[in-house]
């Protein structure tokens, strides 16, 4: 079955058997990454352009290491956001990109919405890989697999995020795409960091994270932006480290067994403390092993059925 | 709807070909060292791993079995019809210097066994690949022939064979479908 | 020529007048009403049969942005005075954010050359409150109501400080006129692109609180109070504001308020798809709001239905939602949604007619519109059961960036008279 859209977009626009179907290429294709040669020719001939107008090294690599696996080529275009207010504009790139034929195109943009924008006008595939603080779906698809991999199931669980829920568009996604897999979701920060109206996408909101992480089975830390301390939205990051950062004595406070996930990179001592981020609960390596394979499973459903 | 027109291979028949298969690749490959049974998805899968058991029993030694998902290797991205799962590639054991046996249900076009060679190849260097499959119904497109052979069928292109095992729900026999007004 | 609008529905408010007659044009102003049938053979005079149509004052708008001088790529004044004219209007007030910003007397009058030049309706200038608008320093208001300023605005720009802001009241109050407050406190709505809510959080953007505009009405209206000038609300969005605008009339304070048809048809969820043709200052609100703003036009807190035409060029709205300029191309598609107001049962369609010509008149001081023996022939002819969906190709603004492409509404301008002379025919 191929994906029912051209485009992935966000979480919004799969319904829960979609997410299932990735997930379940995803597992198939896993397998890949374990060979001595790791590349099967699925893609072959496909060429795929990582525009991205945000520095990401983690989600670039993946993405490109995700194609090359596939055998497409894969081409890297980093802009500059300032670059781009006073030059040409989103849509003239883009469609000067797709006059030299790709077939897909990632886009990484600052500005929530970027994606929809592009993907109205391109024939080509167009996958967002974060846009501005409105979605990350393959972040979240593969926070799933993971979750999935790690505790076997996704119904009942409970799943806290804990940091700048204001301006994560992993939360987002996560929030979106775990409410479809039947997971209840906390929301936890300082009150300047949880946005308006946040209830309405099927979240419970915690101030304080004594009583977030009661009984959860995953925590999802969010990475704290060192550049919006002083901005007025929290005071410092030594503050937010002791009241809001995970320690050991939070992880207790969570379901035996649970999980720490976090989407990075990760800031050591701020959001959470380096004996949780490397200890025996972390499966923060695991989310980006499993990051290639979901990325695999998005280029080549997006592809299948589609010449 | 597609209608039967005919039971070729009831369970028996499946039964005694498999038997005799094993004991041709045994013959061939004088016993089992170095030999390896890897089945195609899905109904190569259960083959290969009928033909195990019946090697088991003949040498009393289990060979190397794995399962091949062919799905990354095909040249029909754009254009397939039907669209099946992808499933898992599971070859635990190094291919390495191995004679392995590929195993599938029915040799039609020959592109299936194309992908599969090369995701064998992919996987390692075998000194030799060889293929067995139940049914042979002719209309090759590519120059792969079968070394072992369950039934030749002479078919039309407006046929359709099934294979139907007990492991996927059916009832251990092969039929031929006719397609015309129907798919 | 002398036009005889023959046997037309005739609704004017200041008269309170509606009934069926016929209305005769001569000299560009109305000479005739009642029943006129002894002109009907005449050969001299031009019989427009308006039977099944409503006659109304020409329509007045006192928020709109014609563009010119400075930004004539989106809308000139001849542009976007046939598109007035097309939607109905036939006085268009237009804000001073030109480039160079209508802070003195010469670019009131080179608009107003432009207006006479080339112009399908009455043009009045509003000045900027500020040199540049940029805040600090006061216009020469005095000057430039002489050179035909009725009222004085930094609309798009809020008078951040309270200190700048009662001293324009005050200053303004020295020659009678008005001052037009576009609320909105910058401090709070920074970076914000839409109403911050449950839709702005799920897609990612920037909020601008409601209480942005809300404290800001609340500080103009105590200054109106301290000053005792003649203040009027530009485009009430909120709940909050209408709230305080309906405790200050109650109050006494001398204040009028505007509100825009996108506020009382459409909310936040519209942009969902960041489409930027929903991007508009103040920003499309709640479910609540809008439902607020009405019941402030239906209990008369609300006075004037204004367009806040702001016509754009394409290429600037087929951008990132964040980078695109606010606003709406509104003259065409104004009096159709106002009229929805009736076929809803909210208002009565003398009200709307009400808010559309002899309110905005009053509220800056303009002449009273009356369609009474001696009036100027300001006239416009609805068609009050013509059925249209709306088609941006056929626009005649430059802007085409309107929020209702493809809706289907009620009530549409026919033929619009300006001065006795045809502005529009459909």
């Amino acid at each position: 079955m191929p994906l029912k859209q051209k485009d992935l977009l966000g979480i919004e626009g799969l319904d829960r058997s979609d997410i299932e179907h990735i997930i379940a290429t995803a597992d198939s294709l896993k397998e890949v990454s374990t060979r001595d040669i790791k590349k099967v020719p699925a893609l072959r001939g496909k060429t795929i352009v990582n525009l991205f107008y945000e520095p990401s090294t983690r989600t670039r690599t993946s993405f490109e290491l995700a194609g090359k696996r596939l055998s497409a080529d894969v081409i890297n275009m980093s802009v500059s956001t300032s670059s781009v207010v006073k030059g040409e504009t989103l849509l003239d790139t883009v469609m000067n990109i797709e006059a030299m034929n790709s077939d897909i195109i990632i886009i990484r943009h600052s500005m929530s919405g970027a994606p929809s924008l592009i993907a109205k006008e391109l024939k080509s595939s167009v996958i967002n890989a974060g846009d501005g603080a409105h979605e990350h779906p393959t972040q979240a698809l593969l926070d799933l697999y993971t979750i999935k991999e790690r505790l076997g199931r996704t119904d009942g669980l409970k799943v806290a995020i804990v940091g700048d829920i204001a301006h994560s568009r992993v939360a987002r996604s996560n929030i979106l795409c775990l409410n479809k897999m039947g997971v209840e979701v906390r929301v936890c920060g300082p009150a300047t960091l949880i946005p308006a109206g946040i209830e309405e996408m099927g979240v419970e909101v915690y101030y304080r994270p004594e009583e977030a992480l009661k009984d959860v089975d995953a925590i999802m830390m969010l990475r704290i932006q060192m550049e919006r301390q002083g901005s007025g939205l929290f005071p410092g990051v030594r503050e937010y480290s002791r009241l809001f950062g995970l320690n050991e004595a939070r992880v207790r406070l969570a379901k035996e067994g649970a999980i720490i996930m976090h989407p990075g990179p990760i800031n050591r001592g701020v959001e959470i403390s380096p004996a949780v981020a490397d200890g025996p609960y972390s499966v923060i390596l695991d989310q980006v092993t499993n990051g290639v394979a979901v990325r695999m499973a998005v280029l080549y459903l997006l592809s299948e059925g589609r010449a | 709807m597609p209608r039967v027109k005919a039971r070729i291979m009831n369970k028996e028949a499946i039964d005694r070909a498999l038997v005799r298969i094993a004991h041709e690749i045994l013959e061939r490959n004088n016993g089992t060292d170095g030999l390896a049974l890897v089945g195609i998805r899905t109904g190569g899968v259960h083959l290969a791993r009928r033909l195990a058991a019946n090697i088991n029993r003949i040498e009393g030694v289990d060979v190397p079995l794995g399962a091949l998902d062919v799905t990354m290797y095909r040249d029909d991205l754009a254009s397939r019809g039907k669209k099946m799962p992808l499933g898992k590639t599971d070859v635990t054991f190094s291919v390495k210097d191995m004679k392995v046996v590929l195993v599938d249900d029915v040799l039609y076009t020959g592109r299936t066994i194309r992908a599969a060679l090369d995701s064998i190849m992919d996987l390692g260097r075998p000194q030799q690949i060889q293929l067995a499959v139940l049914l042979d119904r002719g209309h090759k497109e590519l120059p792969i022939t079968a070394d072992y052979v369950g039934k030749n069928v002479p078919t039309s292109r407006k046929e359709a064979v099934k294979v139907l095992l007990t492991e996927e729900g059916g009832s251990d026999e092969v039929v031929i479908m006719d397609l015309e007004g129907g798919e | 020529m002398s036009i005889l609008l023959k046997g037309g529905r005739v609704i004017d408010p200041v008269s309170n007048i509606d009934k069926v007659m016929d209305i005769l044009v001569e000299g560009g102003v109305i000479a005739e009403a009642g029943d006129l049938s002894k002109y009907y053979k005449s050969k001299d005079i031009e019989i427009y049969d308006a039977s099944g149509k409503a006659v109304t004052p020409g329509l007045i708008d006192i928020h709109a942005h014609l563009r010119e001088p400075g930004f004539e790529y989106k809308e000139d004044i001849a542009s976007g005075t046939r598109a007035a004219a097309a939607g109905g209007f036939t006085t268009v007030f237009c804000m001073p954010n030109t480039n160079p910003v209508n802070d003195n007397r010469a670019v009131t009058e080179y608009i107003l050359k432009q207006a006479a030049e080339s112009g399908a309706c009455r043009v009045i200038p509003i000045g900027a409150i500020t040199k540049g608008s940029l805040g600090a320093l006061l216009t020469e208001m005095g000057d430039m109501s002489e050179a035909g300023c009725p009222a004085f605005s930094d609309d798009g720009k809020p008078v951040a400080s309270s200190e700048v802001m009662r001293r324009a009241l005050e200053y303004a109050k020295t020659f009678g006129l008005t001052i037009i407050s576009h609320c909105e406190d910058p401090a709070l709505s920074a970076g914000g692109v839409m109403n911050e809510g449950a839709v702005s959080t799920r897609l990612g953007l920037k909020g601008i609180p409601s209480a942005a505009e809300d404290v800001m009405v609340a500080r103009d209206i105590e200054l109106a109070k301290l000053t005792g000038g003649r203040l009027h609300l530009a485009h009430v969005s909120t709940a909050g504001s209408v709230g305080h605008v309906r405790r200050a009339k109650a109050a006494g304070v001398s204040v009028t308020a505007e509100t825009c048809p996108h506020y009382f048809t459409l909310t936040d969820e519209a942009v969902s798809a960041y489409n930027t043709n929903f991007k508009v200052n103040p920003p499309l609100r709640t479910a609540a709001d809008m439902e607020a703003v009405i019941s402030g036009l239906a209990d008369g807190t609300l006075d004037v239905i204004a367009t806040d035409h702001a016509p754009h060029a394409a290429s600037e709205k087929a951008v990132e939602f964040d980078l695109a300029p606010f606003g709406i191309s509104g003259f065409e598609t104004a009096l159709a949604l106002s009229l929805r107001l009736v076929e809803t049962g909210r208002l009565s369609l003398k009200e709307v007619i009400e808010k559309l010509t002899v309110n905005p008149a009053k509220a800056l001081g303009m002449a009273v519109p009356s369609l009474a023996p001696g009036a100027r022939a300001d006239v416009t002819v609805i068609d009050l059961g013509l059925v249209r969906t709306f088609d941006p190709a056929d626009m005649l603004s430059k802007g085409k960036n309107t929020a209702y492409a493809g809706m289907t509404l009620t009530g549409w301008p026919v033929a619009v008279m300006c001065g006795g002379a045809w502005t529009f025919k459909a």
